[in-house]
């Protein structure tokens, strides 16, 4: 069961397997909620999986998924929608709906999941597409945007209802530094504001360390590490300690 | 021969979620109607075309026969009886299961390898009853509005091939045309379209929806679509015609 009352997502000794490859095995990871949690380790570790446990897009084959009090491995599609309300997630492709533009992608969510009037959702989009940088780009479809632009995008669209757990899939890749260090920033400044809870998995540690408070490490579908920067740069694997040292 | 069998269930289960989804509110009414345009604008000129083309085929090759045998003045119930009972809504089928059969398989599984039906899911939304039940239902609907269409432009083919050989006039090309045609002969094989709506939308949704392959999955579910769903419209085709036969004998020719 849980282990405190605060925790806002559990992952309690879970077990992933595709076929005969095992990419979790036994791992427990407690998020406290409005902390931010940085996801690392080398590819095909098991990270985006990991993300996708806590969203149950994918179903664990042993252990439990707590989203609060709520093992969301287990529930039903209806109650299953409730919970997923309550949780972001920005994709590692920001994966916009290509018939959509910029501002229906945003839009999609608040009309279907809310009740609120025309006005008020276009108040709303227009708030979060300037909050990301690219209200001037409402009417823009996907595939005109560039990576860094989708990815905000992909944000905005994530963060548009409110979300209290934000899962943010590798917001630095195929960006530049400086565009990065904005993604890196716009979760950061959600996380001060809104006391976001937020799971990020990502491959850069400069990153990692301004947005993160502690971090996970994967391998070989263990987790070998939990903590704190200072605490894993002092860890006794040497992965751990090469993994905090990269730039 | 396991996995055939494996496939043939998950395909059955598939389709079977689909017609429990159809009647499981909330409808999608904007998504069914964007896709009813969608279909329909991109079946309607490949279908006018086709049935235009077919029809002027069709008269050059039976009136040759006809004539032979005295029979000139029965080109055009020849050609309103084949077309309304068999080659439009055989046509229409393969037509619309290239064009949007493959349409269909190609953007689900582009959906799928570029995580967009992940994102469905993760919004909130049913994916299933979003993405895929709009697209079979759209299919359902068009399909005989789309043969109508091609019945139509084969008569009107069937006529400019006659006004050519016999400067037939309009009217009575349409009279004679008419004159052997019954409602029997028009709505059953009409309406059956519909079932090869539901095997097209649902074969090409099966196919995109349920790949995961990444991008090189994206062409093979669109081939895969359009190979699947035109056999099994021509082995449905088999079926529903016996079946009409039986219900409604007097249109047995």
């Amino acid at each position: 069961m849980k282990e405190e009352k605060q925790t806002a997502i559990y992952l309690e000794h879970v077990t992933k397997s595709f076929g005969e490859k095992h990419v979790l095995r036994d791992v427990s990871l407690p998020i406290q909620e409005g902390e931010a949690v940085c996801l690392l380790g080398r590819s095909g570790m098991g990270k985006s999986v990991t993300l996708k446990l806590m969203i149950a897009l994918l179903k664990p084959d042993k252990g439990h998924v707590w989203i609060g009090n709520r093992d969301i491995s287990r529930l039903e599609r209806e109650e299953l929608s409730r919970v997923r309300r309550k949780i972001g997630f920005l994709f590692q492709s920001a994966a916009l709906f290509d018939s959509l533009n910029l501002h229906d992608n945003l839009a999609l969510p608040l009309r279907r999941m809310t009740d609120k009037s025309k006005a008020q959702i276009e108040e709303i989009v227009h708030n979060v597409l300037g909050e990301v940088g690219l209200a001037g780009d409402a009417q823009t479809m996907p595939v005109d945007l560039s990576g860094g632009m989708k990815k905000r995008a992909g944000l905005a669209r994530a963060l548009v209802l409110e979300p209290e757990i934000l899962l943010v899939d590798e917001p630095s890749s195929g960006l530049d530094a400086i565009t990065a260090s904005e993604i890196d920033e716009l979760l950061l400044r959600r996380k001060m504001r809104q006391n976001t809870t937020m799971v990020i998995v990502t491959h850069d540690p400069q990153g990692a360390r301004r947005t993160g408070d502690r971090f996970a490490v994967l391998d070989q579908g263990r987790l070998i590490a939990f903590g704190t920067p200072p605490e894993l740069e002092r860890h006794p694997s040497e992965v751990v300690r090469n993994l905090m040292a990269e730039r | 021969m396991k996995r055939f069998f494996e496939s043939v269930g998950r395909f059955a289960r598939f389709a079977g979620t689909v017609i429990l989804d159809v009647f499981r509110p909330p409808i999608e009414w904007e998504q069914l109607w964007r896709q009813i345009g969608q279909v329909g604008s991109r079946s309607f000129p490949l279908c006018a075309a086709a049935g235009l083309a077919c029809g002027v085929v069709m008269t050059l090759h039976s009136r040759t026969t006809l004539v032979r045998f005295g029979a000139g003045s029965m080109v055009p119930m020849v050609q309103s009886l084949g077309f309304f009972i068999e080659i439009g809504p055989l046509l229409t089928a393969l037509l619309a299961a290239g064009r949007v059969g493959a349409g269909i398989g190609a953007v689900l599984s582009n959906m799928r390898a570029t995580e967009q039906i992940d994102a469905v899911e993760a919004l909130s939304i049913d994916s299933f009853k979003y993405l895929v039940v709009p697209r079979v239902l759209a299919c359902v609907l068009v399909l005989p509005l789309l043969t109508i269409f091609t019945d139509f432009s084969g008569l009107l083919g069937g006529y400019f091939s006659e006004f050519a050989a016999a400067h037939i006039s309009g009217p009575l090309y349409i009279e004679r045309a008419f004159s052997g045609l019954t409602w029997e002969n028009f709505i059953p094989p009409t309406l059956k379209t519909s079932v090869f709506g539901f095997i097209i939308g649902t074969v090409s949704a099966f196919f995109g929806y349920t790949t995961n392959e990444g991008a090189e999955g994206v062409g093979r579910a669109a081939t895969n679509s359009v190979v699947l769903s035109s056999l099994l419209v021509i082995v449905a085709d088999i079926i529903l015609v016996r079946c009409i036969f039986i219900v409604f004998p007097e249109t047995a020719l």
